[in-house]
C-alpha cells in the first residue's frame, strides 16, 4: 500500500514549545495524548496479568480434580484478582482513560483536557493503586492463605470475619485509589466535554464516542462514591469495631449487597458504553456512511445509563429478596433491553445500504455485534427471576457476562486500538496480522465461552476449583479455547511489535472518506497541543 | 399473549427429543446441554418457561445474524461502490422499538406467572432446617427432633456409583410426594443452599431465616453444590437429597430417632445408614 509522505509540519510545531523531555515527559505529564498512551500502556499491562490468571484458572478446570493448584483458596484469590484487574485496571484504564483520553479532545476540537494536571494525578493513582492490589496477593487473607479470595464482589461476612488477614484491607485500599482516579477522570471528562468544544460543536454534534464517554463519566461519578462508601464501611467493620455488615450486632449482610451492586450495575455499563461508542465510529468509517438514527442512538446511551441506576437487585434473585422486590427488578432490567434492542439495528441499519470495507477495526466491530447480542439476550433470559432460580452462581452467568465483557467491551477495545493506533502512533500495522489476531480471538473466545452456557443449564456453580467429573466434557473444551484466545494475545503483541518495527508511516487519515471526525484532519501522531486555530464546524 | 406462549411451546414439544432415558437423574450428564431432569412442579415450570425464552432469543439472535451476513454480502465495497447518505427512517426506528417491547411483554407475563408460583407456599407435610457453615451443612428436623450434620465424603472413601464431590456422609431424607419447606440459614459466612432438579435455589445468610419449599415427585437421590462462594472449600460442601418413600421415610425417622435416644449424651446424634 502506497503511503504519502510523512509530513514536517509537527517537527516545526514542537520546536518552539517547550514541554519536557525524558523520564519527565511521561511523570509529569499534563498532556492528553501521553496520558492516554499511558494509560493503554497500563491497560495492556493490567490485561496481559489478568489474562495470565485467566490461564492459570482454565489450566485447572480442564479437568477434574486439583491440577496445578494444591489449595483451593489460591484458586480463590486468582478468581478475585482476574475479576478486580480486568474490571479496575484492564477495560476501564483502556477506555475511559487510554481512548478517552486521546480522541475526546481530538474529536471536539479542543486543545487538551480541562483539568491537565488532575488528569496527571487521575493515571498516576492508578499504578499505585494495581501495586496494592498486587501486593494483597503475597499478604495473608484467608486463614492459612494469601491473597483475597472472594470473588470482584466482595460480598460481606466472607470479606470480615471470613477474611481476617491483611490482604483485604489492601485491596479495600487499592479500590479507594482506583475510585479516586476514576472520580477525577470523569470530573475532567464532564467540564471538558462541556465547556470545550470547537465553536459549532452543539452536544446534537458530537459523535458518539464523545456521547458515549459524557455518559460514561456520570455513570463513574454517580456510582463510584457508592462503591467508596460501602468499602469503607467494610473498612471500619473489619478495623474499627463498626457493625454495618454484622447480624451479630444489628448490621446486615445484604446491606452489601445492596450497596456494591448499586455500584455494580452502573459500572458494568461502564466498561460497555464507550465500546458503543467507538463501535458507532467504526461501523460508520468503514461502511462510508453516517451513523443510522444519532440521535435515538445518543440518547439509547442515555436511557442505558439512567436505567442502569435502578435494576442492580438483579443480581440479588437468589438473596432472600422479597417476591415484590424480585418482580419490581425483573420489569425494570427487562426495559433495559429495549434501547439495547436500538443500538444493535441502528448499527445494522448504518452498514444498510453502505459500502463495507473489511479492514481490521471492522472485523472486531462485527465480531462485536453478533456477540455483544449473544450476551444481549442471555441478559434477558437471566433477567427473569422466575429461571434465574436455576442460574444464580453457575457457569451460564459465567457465559453470560463473558458474552457481553470479553467478546462484547475487549473486541470494541481491540476494535478502537486498530482503529485509532495510526493515528496515536503515527504508523501502519499490518492488516494480516491484526485479522489473524481478530480470528483466533473470536475462535478462542468462543469457544471458551459458548460452553459455559451448558454447564450453567447442568447446574455448575462458579467460583469452584473442582467440579464433579460430569463438567469435564465442556471444561475441557473452554479450556482448549482459552489456549486459542491467548494465542491470539500473543499475535497481538507482535502485531504492535512488528509496526514499530516496519515504521510504516500513516497518513493524516488512512481510512478515507468514510472517516469524518476531526482527529482524522490532523496529521498522525497529532501535534503536541492538536490544533494551533481551534477548528470551525458548520 | 397465552395463544403465542402456547403456539412456541407446542413448536417446542415437537422439536424436543421425547421419550428419553434419564439414566443420571438428580445429578449433571456428560456432555449435558440442557437443564437436569425436573423433579417437581417448580422446576419443570422453570423448564418450560426457559425453553420459551430459549427459543425466542434463538431466533432473534438469529435474525440479527441474518441481516448482518446480508449486509456483509449484499453492502460491501465491491458489491455497492456508492454508499447512500440514509440515516434516517421514522417508521423502521419506531418498529425497532415497538416490536421488542411486545416480545418483553409475551416473555414477562409467563415470567411473573412462573416467580410467583415459586413464591406460592403450600401447607408443609414436613419442616427441615439446613444451616451453612463453612464447609458442611447441618440439618435439622425441627418437629422430629433430629440434627445431624452433613459432610463431604473424600475422594478415597467413596463406594461404587457415588458421584464424586456430590456424595455426603449424610443425606437429607424426605418423603416423595410431599410438600417439604425447608429453612436456610447460617453460621459464619453466605452459602447457598441448592438443589438443580428441584428448582430452587436460595442464599443462607448470617442472621436470616429464609424459606423456600419443594415437592418431590419421583424417588431417587438428588444432589447439589454450595452455590455462593464461601471460601476455601466452597467447592467441598455439597448437597445430597434422598427422596423415599412415605415407609422408608417413617422407617428412617424411628432407626434415627433410637439410635440418637441411645447416644445423645455427647449432644451430638447419629445417624442411620441407610
Amino acid at each position: 500500500m502506497a503511503q504519502p509522505a510523512h509530513t514536517d509540519v509537527h517537527h516545526d510545531v514542537a520546536h518552539h514549545e517547550e514541554h519536557p523531555t525524558g523520564w519527565r515527559r511521561w511523570v509529569y505529564s499534563t498532556n492528553h495524548k501521553d496520558i492516554g498512551t499511558m494509560y493503554l500502556v497500563f491497560a495492556l499491562i493490567g490485561g496481559i496479568v489478568g489474562g495470565i490468571l485467566s490461564i492459570a484458572m482454565r489450566l485447572e478446570l480442564m479437568s477434574p480434580g486439583m491440577q496445578i493448584f494444591s489449595d483451593p483458596e489460591v484458586f480463590n484469590v486468582f478468581v478475585a484478582s482476574h475479576g478486580l484487574i480486568m474490571v479496575f485496571f484492564m477495560v476501564m484504564p483502556a477506555m475511559i482513560g487510554g481512548f478517552g483520553n486521546w480522541i475526546v479532545p481530538l474529536m471536539i476540537g479542543a486543545p487538551d483536557m480541562a483539568f491537565p494536571r488532575m488528569n496527571n494525578i487521575s493515571f498516576w493513582l492508578l499504578p499505585a493503586s494495581f501495586t496494592l492490589l498486587i501486593t494483597s496477593l503475597f499478604m495473608p487473607g484467608m486463614p492459612g492463605g494469601n491473597g483475597v479470595g472472594a470473588g470482584w464482589t466482595l460480598y460481606a461476612p466472607l470479606t470480615t470475619k471470613g477474611t481476617p488477614g491483611v490482604a483485604m484491607d489492601f485491596a479495600i485500599l487499592s479500590l479507594h485509589l482506583a475510585g479516586a482516579s476514576s472520580i477525577l477522570g470523569a470530573i475532567n471528562f464532564i467540564t471538558t466535554i462541556f465547556n470545550m468544544r470547537a465553536p459549532g460543536m452543539t452536544l446534537h454534534k458530537m459523535p458518539l464516542f464523545v456521547w458515549s464517554i459524557l455518559v460514561t463519566a456520570f455513570l463513574l461519578l454517580l456510582s463510584l462514591p457508592v462503591l467508596a462508601g460501602a468499602i469503607t464501611m467494610l473498612l471500619t467493620d473489619r478495623n474499627f469495631g463498626t457493625a454495618f455488615f454484622d447480624p451479630a450486632h444489628g448490621g446486615d449482610p445484604l446491606l452489601w449487597q445492596h450497596l456494591f451492586w448499586f455500584f455494580g450495575h452502573p459500572e458494568v455499563y461502564i466498561l460497555i458504553l464507550p465500546g458503543f461508542g467507538m463501535i458507532s465510529q467504526i461501523v460508520s468509517t468503514f461502511a462510508r456512511k453516517p451513523v443510522f438514527g444519532y440521535l435515538g442512538m445518543a440518547y439509547a446511551m442515555v436511557a442505558i445509563g439512567v436505567i442502569g441506576f435502578v435494576v442492580w437487585a438483579h443480581h440479588m434473585y437468589a438473596a432472600g429478596i422479597s417476591v415484590n422486590t424480585q418482580a419490581y427488578f425483573v420489569f425494570a432490567t427487562m426495559v433495559i433491553a429495549v434501547p439495547t434492542g436500538v443500538k444493535i439495528f441502528s448499527w445494522i441499519a448504518t452498514m444498510w445500504g453502505g459500502s463495507i470495507q473489511f479492514r481490521t477495526p471492522m472485523l472486531w466491530a462485527l465480531g462485536f455485534i453478533f456477540l455483544f447480542t449473544i450476551g444481549g439476550v442471555t441478559g434477558v433470559v437471566l433477567a427473569n427471576a422466575g429461571v434465574d432460580r436455576s442460574f444464580h452462581d453457575t457457569y451460564y452467568v459465567v457465559a453470560h457476562f463473558h458474552y457481553v465483557l470479553s467478546l462484547g467491551a475487549v473486541f470494541s477495545i481491540f476494535g478502537g486500538w486498530y482503529y485509532w493506533f495510526p493515528k496515536m502512533t503515527g504508523y501502519l500495522y499490518s492488516e494480516a496480522v491484526g485479522k489473524l489476531h481478530f480470528w483466533l480471538m473470536f475462535v478462542g473466545a468462543n469457544l471458551t465461552f459458548f460452553p459455559m452456557h451448558f454447564l450453567g443449564l447442568a447446574g455448575m456453580p462458579r467460583r469452584i476449583a473442582d467440579y464433579p467429573d460430569a463438567f469435564a466434557g465442556w471444561n475441557f473444551v473452554a479450556s482448549i479455547g482459552s489456549y486459542i484466545s491467548f494465542a491470539g494475545l500473543l499475535v497481538f503483541l507482535f502485531g504492535i511489535a512488528q509496526a514499530f518495527a516496519r515504521k510504516q508511516h500513516a497518513a493524516g487519515n488512512p481510512w478515507g472518506a468514510g472517516a469524518t471526525t476531526l482527529e482524522w484532519t490532523l496529521p498522525s501522531p497529532p501535534n503536541f497541543h492538536s490544533y494551533e486555530t481551534l477548528p470551525r464546524i458548520k | 399473549m397465552a395463544i403465542f406462549y402456547r403456539m412456541v411451546m407446542l413448536v417446542a414439544a415437537v422439536l424436543a427429543p421425547s421419550g428419553v432415558a434419564y439414566a443420571n437423574e438428580g445429578q449433571p450428564a456428560p456432555w449435558q446441554i440442557g437443564f437436569q431432569h425436573a423433579n417437581t412442579p417448580i422446576m419443570e415450570q422453570i423448564t418450560s418457561f426457559h425453553t420459551y425464552v430459549t427459543i425466542i432469543i434463538t431466533l432473534i439472535a438469529l435474525f440479527v445474524l441474518s441481516l448482518l451476513v446480508y449486509v456483509m454480502y449484499r453492502f460491501n465495497e465491491t458489491g455497492n461502490p456508492q454508499p447512500s447518505r440514509t440515516s434516517h427512517n421514522t417508521p423502521i426506528e419506531v418498529a425497532w422499538t415497538v416490536i421488542p417491547i411486545l416480545i418483553l411483554v409475551a416473555i414477562a407475563i409467563p415470567s411473573f406467572r412462573l416467580l410467583f408460583a415459586q413464591y406460592t407456599f403450600p401447607k408443609p407435610d414436613l419442616t427441615i432446617t439446613a444451616t451453612g457453615s463453612q464447609w458442611y451443612w447441618t440439618y435439622d428436623y425441627p418437629d422430629q427432633g433430629i440434627h445431624f450434620d452433613s459432610i463431604i465424603v473424600q475422594d478415597a472413601d467413596l463406594k461404587e456409583g457415588q458421584p464424586r464431590l456430590l456424595t455426603v456422609d449424610h443425606e437429607v431424607v424426605v418423603p416423595v410426594g410431599k410438600n417439604v419447606v425447608v429453612q436456610v440459614k447460617a453460621n459464619d459466612v453466605i452459602h447457598d443452599w441448592a438443589v438443580p432438579s428441584f428448582g430452587i435455589k436460595l442464599d443462607a445468610v448470617p442472621g436470616r431465616l429464609q424459606t423456600t419449599w419443594f415437592r418431590a415427585e419421583r424417588e431417587g437421590w438428588y444432589y447439589g453444590q454450595c452455590s455462593e462462594l464461601c471460601g476455601r472449600n466452597h467447592a467441598f460442601m455439597p448437597i445430597a437429597v434422598h427422596v423415599v418413600s412415605e415407609q422408608a421415610f417413617n422407617d428412617w425417622l424411628a432407626k434415627t430417632k433410637a439410635a440418637s435416644a441411645s447416644q445423645d449424651e455427647g449432644g451430638k446424634v447419629a445417624v442411620a445408614q441407610n
